[in-house]
């Protein structure tokens, strides 16, 4: 077996085979620490690791970093997710040390929401860089170890080389266009360094099917662990939203009619995701579920239960 | 060419408001293309800003002119006297003429009329598109001949986000199409789609504004 890169929980699960399953925690959107704690609380056992969202859709929010140091006290192995909208490439260093410093394992890196969409439209965003030139930056950290300058990552010329031990995430939507080049964004997130990828979250099974297989094709799956994206559907109201109003995601009509048909549309709602869960792990080269579970964190410990994957597997 | 948009009358009159003798400065390139600051521009904001006095009952004369460019110093000799006459010179050029139009008659106030916007081209009658973001390293042939700098929301150099959609792009999807999309699009007409499937590495951008002020210098031309 080959050595870890990281160590981390995550990388563990997947490298022993174990159909993996992460969550996400939103950051507060204050110095609020009790938010974290009941959220943690929530997830903790639950999941293998949990993504530490980086100022999602563009709104200001406690740092990823920080949140993940104080998820990692609540005993959660957090995915710190790192975009390129907010830092160039000497901040995101300079933090990617930081948290490995702090004992965060996992980075998920991503472009990142443009700021149109969030609290600040007025702001300058940065954009050094794009999600597959900072994988491969990370990537020349841990394995090159070195920076993206070409420099040794150590203290000085004496000093020992400490670069970060991480596991390396990317993002994957099967649902954006162009649709043919969708497989190619993953073969090049495989090249540029990415050890796993989580998915948009998935309502059109026809459509990820049909990307799913383009990717076993090419041999992805095989480079690169594949977690597909899921996102329980409240109400009928967010289920319209994200079919009307979000770009690169599509929500079929039998999710609308389902819910619309529900009493409890909740219920429906969590009830459509464990199916989802189900038919998901039945897809060759589908390595694990990434729960978003958006402002709904209490409700993972049921969808993972009733989708037959709890408990997790000690590592 | 340089792209600019007129401001707002009210915020032009309040950066003036002090002037005795105006000059209302044109510059007969760009500006005059994309129909911001030429000739007839002048001449329309010349005859607003009199209207506007005359109903505050201000009293201020106020003078036209417009040379072929304002980045060029040799065209001012035209109109010296009148900048030497003026309180203040309104340019209707780009930033880089009416900082010129500062740097040749040191001692003059000049104020922009326009909002300088983006190099751009005519796409139609009356509608402006942005084309090039000046990076100092042209990457047009990797893209097949579609900028990812200045045409993507976020610059991205190796494909299209998540939020390119029915060849749109999300920030604004009436107006903006997915700059990835037509990169796409392109480099299939070519047959050279498989080009982009090479990983671009992080890009050099010393070369363009984030290396400072930019100069350059031709050893050859100067004199």
């Amino acid at each position: 077996m080959n050595a870890l890169k990281s160590g981390s929980r995550l990388e563990q699960v997947l490298a022993a085979g174990q159909f993996a399953v992460t969550a996400e925690l939103g950051p507060p959107k204050s110095a609020d620490v009790e938010v974290i704690k009941t959220k943690a609380a929530s997830l903790k056992s639950v999941v293998d690791a949990v993504n530490i969202t980086d100022n999602q859709t563009a709104i200001v929010r406690m740092s990823s970093i920080a949140a993940g140091a104080l998820a990692m006290k609540e005993g959660l192995e957090p995915v710190i997710q790192i975009t390129c909208r907010d830092r160039n490439r000497i901040a995101i260093q300079s933090d990617v040390l930081g948290a490995c410093a702090l004992g965060l394992r996992n980075i998920l890196c991503l472009t990142g929401d443009h700021q149109v969409f969030g609290n600040h439209p007025t702001s300058r965003n940065v954009y050094d860089m794009d999600s597959i030139q900072l994988l491969a930056m990370l990537k020349g950290m841990r394995d090159g170890k070195k920076f993206a300058c070409g420099d040794d990552i150590r203290n000085g010329k004496n000093a020992p080389v400490v670069e970060p031990r991480i596991f390396i995430g990317a993002a994957a939507n099967p649902f954006g266009d162009p649709f043919e080049f969708r497989v190619v964004r993953l073969a090049k997130k495989a090249a540029a360094g990415a050890d796993f990828v989580q998915t948009q979250c998935i309502y059109d099974m026809e459509r990820f099917e049909r990307w799913m297989k383009q990717v076993r094709d090419r041999g992805l799956h095989e480079k690169v662990k594949i977690l597909a994206g899921v996102t329980p559907l409240k109400s009928l109201g967010m289920a319209k939203h994200m079919r009307d109003n979000v770009a690169g995601l599509t929500v079929p009509d039998f999710c609308i009619e389902r819910l619309e048909k529900a009493a409890d549309k909740a219920a429906e709602g969590i009830a459509i995701c464990v199916e989802q869960i189900q038919k998901l792990r039945e897809i060759p080269g589908v390595a694990g579920v990434h729960i978003m579970a958006i402002e709904w964190e209490a409700k993972v410990p049921e969808i993972v239960n009733r989708a037959g994957l709890a408990p997790r597997p000690q590592v | 060419m340089i792209t600019a948009e007129r401001k707002p009358f009210g915020e032009i009159a309040d950066m003036v408001q002090d002037a005795k003798k105006l000059l209302i400065l044109g510059c007969g390139s760009c500006v005059t293309v994309c129909m911001a600051g030429g000739e007839k521009e002048v001449a329309m904001l010349a005859s607003a800003m009199r209207l506007a006095n005359r109903k505050a009952g201000r009293k201020a004369d106020i003078r036209e002119a417009t040379i072929e460019r304002q980045c060029d110093r040799e065209w001012f000799d035209k109109v010296a006297e009148d900048i030497e006459w003026a309180d203040a010179v309104l340019s209707m050029a780009c930033g880089v003429g009416a900082q010129f139009c500062g740097e040749a008659f040191e001692g003059k106030r000049v104020v922009p009329a326009l909002n300088t916007k983006f190099y751009g081209a005519t796409e139609r009658q009356g509608v402006w598109v942005e084309r090039c973001a000046g990076c100092g390293k042209c990457v047009l042939a990797d893209f097949g001949g579609v900028c990812p700098i200045a045409r993507c929301s976020k610059s991205l150099l190796n494909g299209p986000c998540g939020g390119s959609q029915d060849g749109k792009c999300e920030v604004d999807p009436d107006r903006l199409d997915c700059g990835w999309q037509l990169i796409h699009d392109r480099m299939k007409l070519l047959g050279l789609l498989d080009r982009l499937e090479a990983v671009q590495p992080l890009k050099d951008w010393s070369a363009g504004g984030d290396g400072g002020p930019g100069r350059i210098v031709r050893e050859d031309a100067t004199l």
